[in-house]
């Protein structure tokens, strides 16, 4: 726990998604705490550019060695861009998941609502608590 | 006299096996086939090949290659088997001398009725029987497995509610807890999950619940799948607010029987008024899980889903004339089946072993399992209790969850698996159910003697000591097993299924 990283230029999900938007852009990976969790990452799967989500629906999963999660978008809209580089290397996602471990991009529909995500103190402390 | 001295080995190759492939030698053969006493004819020429690459060994060879490899595996004829959710119980060897009277065994599905009355009536007893055990109106014995249980009635809900002129009700509830087979099994039928969370106590979140089956959301439900008691081996406090909830939006409710071993002559799951339920004959019933055979997933029904189940169903055709007579069985399809899941009448051999294994217990028997097995969970939960940290410190059901972890050590539950292994234990369940972090899942079922109880309590507290004290053990295990630990995340990445010829391209 003392050595997961909680960076505060992102906002978190109960669901352990991060989402950091920029511009009309939010960019959407899995948070440090997810990735230790899970444990060794073995697949990920992606949807397709051009793929419409609603906040509330998942566009992909997360699978390691020990269980496969659903990952939720959070933000609605249309994904313009993809981490190609995870169907080789998935754990990526273990070394790098605020950076290179990204999953999706996607192109906010309407005003982002992150109301219901945490900063990075709040989600420290949901972490600490589980 | 001298003789010549021969070190003594157990295993000629040191606990490891070679591939078969590594036994061939060229010309060696297995079988002798007797001289054709027709004539002979070419295969055609397109398909003969003669890159076709098979060991070549003698019989013996392949007997103890078999024997072998069987030795190398945990088994629970040969040892302690606690892997929560699955109901490892000993499985009475009196089950597989029923399934190998020739009557039954060499029993061609095809035989006319009149020639398979003996084998009907073994089936019409077991419907009779699950039927009483469940409390419910009647059972189909068709479903392969359990999965394929949960499907059927899913199905069944599907085909309810749109023979009503119902379509609008899509979506099936499922908790957090549930086993992965719930979810995928509503996305099969066409369906769509909602899940619920847990809450703190580990019950369904009732007000989730009731919030999910509000208003004009009531429409759109179709029904709920839900484990009892949970995979968390809870009974949910409010098991009976939450089958009226669902029935009040005008759902079904489906119960994941995984768990029967807890409720077994204790509890009917149709008087807690549920609507279809499926067994696992192989966990409740004491059949093989695999490797001895296939499962067997028997679900059972209320009155109103009776004519929706899959078949064929046996019947009595023809009452017996007198006391003396006998009763024709035959076979029936109910009038609004859902259609048919299985080859032929279900894997019957099960059918034979479930019901020796109901035979010898009785219904007093049945009961008396089932309060063992909860008593040897609840035994196990209250000795372990300090040294492990209880997610959900409550009475337990048949089986209970515990975290593999602790604060001061970074070994998971992956590392104490493994060490289970160094003392000839078979590890819980890891990393299920997925809402209790490195989870471990225990069922010591009822058919382990105290000492065996204990002795896994005593093997427990000297891995909780070893985490602190000698982490790298726990990391390092398994230490006496044939393999060490195995390299899980390649065996994902790089799937390998095949045999020697595609090894050698591997490496």
């Amino acid at each position: 726990m003392a050595d997961l990283k909680f960076p505060d230029d992102v906002r978190y999900a109960k669901s352990d998604e991060w989402v950091r938007v920029e511009g009309d852009i939010a960019t959407i990976g899995i948070s440090d705490y997810a990735q230790d969790a899970l444990n060794d990452i073995v697949y990920v799967e992606l949807p397709e550019v051009g793929d419409t989500f609603d906040k509330d629906d998942s566009f992909g999963s997360v699978e390691s060695v020990k269980a496969a999660s659903d990952v939720y978008a959070h933000v609605g809209g249309e994904v313009v861009e993809i981490n190609e580089a995870l169907e080789d290397e998935p754990e990526i996602i273990n070394a790098d998941p605020y950076g290179k471990g990204w999953m999706v991009k996607i192109k906010l529909s309407g005003e982002a609502d992150l109301s219901d995500l945490m900063d990075a103190e709040a989600y420290k402390a949901y972490c600490e608590d589980r | 006299m001298k003789t010549a001295t021969i070190e003594a080995t157990t295993n000629q190759y040191d606990g490891l096996e070679p591939l078969i492939y590594e036994l061939s030698a060229a010309g060696r053969i297995g079988v002798n086939l007797p001289e054709p006493d027709v004539p002979l004819s070419d295969l055609p020429a397109d398909l003969l090949r003669d890159d076709l690459n098979l060991p070549e060994v003698s019989e013996n060879e392949v007997v103890r290659h078999f024997v072998r490899l069987s030795q190398f595996n945990h088994a629970i004829d040969t040892g302690f088997y606690p892997l929560g959710s699955c109901t490892m119980k000993y499985n009475p060897k009196i089950n597989e001398d029923a399934a190998r009277l020739t009557g039954f065994a060499h029993l061609h599905p095809l035989t006319d009725v009149e020639g398979a009355q003996g084998a009907l009536a073994l089936m019409y007893q077991l419907q009779e029987w699950l039927a009483e055990i469940s409390g419910f109106a009647g059972v189909s014995l068709t479903p392969a497995a359990g999965a394929q249980g949960e499907f059927a009635g899913i199905l069944m809900i599907r085909k309810y509610h749109v023979d009503r002129g119902d379509t609008q009700r899509t979506k099936i509830l499922v908790p957090d807890s549930a086993h992965g087979t719930n979810p995928a099994t509503v996305t099969m039928a066409g369906m769509q999950v909602i899940e619920l969370p847990s809450d703190k106590e580990g019950n369904v979140d009732l007000e989730a619940l009731r919030e999910a089956c509000a208003g004009e959301k009531a429409a759109s439900i179709a029904g709920m799948m839900i484990t009892v008691p949970s995979t968390l081996g809870l009974f949910d406090r409010n098991i009976l607010p939450i089958v009226q909830t669902v029935h009040d939006a005008g759902g079904l409710m489906y119960m994941d029987g995984a768990n029967m071993n807890a409720l077994m002559g204790v509890v009917k799951p149709g008087e807690l008024g549920f609507d279809v339920m499926h067994y696992n004959l192989h966990k409740t019933f004491s059949t093989p899980h695999g490797g001895g055979g296939p499962g067997s997933g028997v679900i059972g029904v209320a009155q109103r889903l009776m004519d929706y189940r899959p078949g064929p169903i046996v019947d009595i055709i023809e009452e017996a004339a007198g006391d003396h007579d006998a009763p024709l069985y035959g076979w029936t399809q109910p009038p609004k089946t859902i259609g048919r899941l299985k080859a032929f009448h279900g894997n019957y051999g099960m059918h034979v072993r479930a019901y020796a294994y109901i035979r010898v217990y009785g219904g007093t028997g049945l009961n008396d399992v089932t309060r063992h097995a909860v008593l040897n969970a609840n035994y196990l939960r209250a000795r372990l209790k300090d040294h492990y940290k209880l997610p959900y410190p409550r009475i337990c059901g048949h089986e209970f969850v515990m975290e593999g972890r602790f604060a001061d050590s970074d070994v998971r539950a992956l590392d104490i698996s493994k060490r289970l292994m160094d003392y000839g234990i078979h590890p819980p369940t890891n990393y299920f159910p997925l809402i209790v972090p490195e989870a471990l899942l225990i069922e010591p079922t009822e058919t382990e003697t105290k000492q065996t109880l204990d002795r896994f309590v005593d093997v427990m507290i000297s891995i909780a000591g070893e985490a602190r004290e000698n982490p790298d053990i726990l990391h390092d295990a398994p230490h006496n097993t044939p393999v060490r630990r195995l390299d899980e995340v390649k065996a994902a990445k790089q799937l390998v299924l095949c045999c020697a010829p595609l090894m050698k391209q591997v490496d």
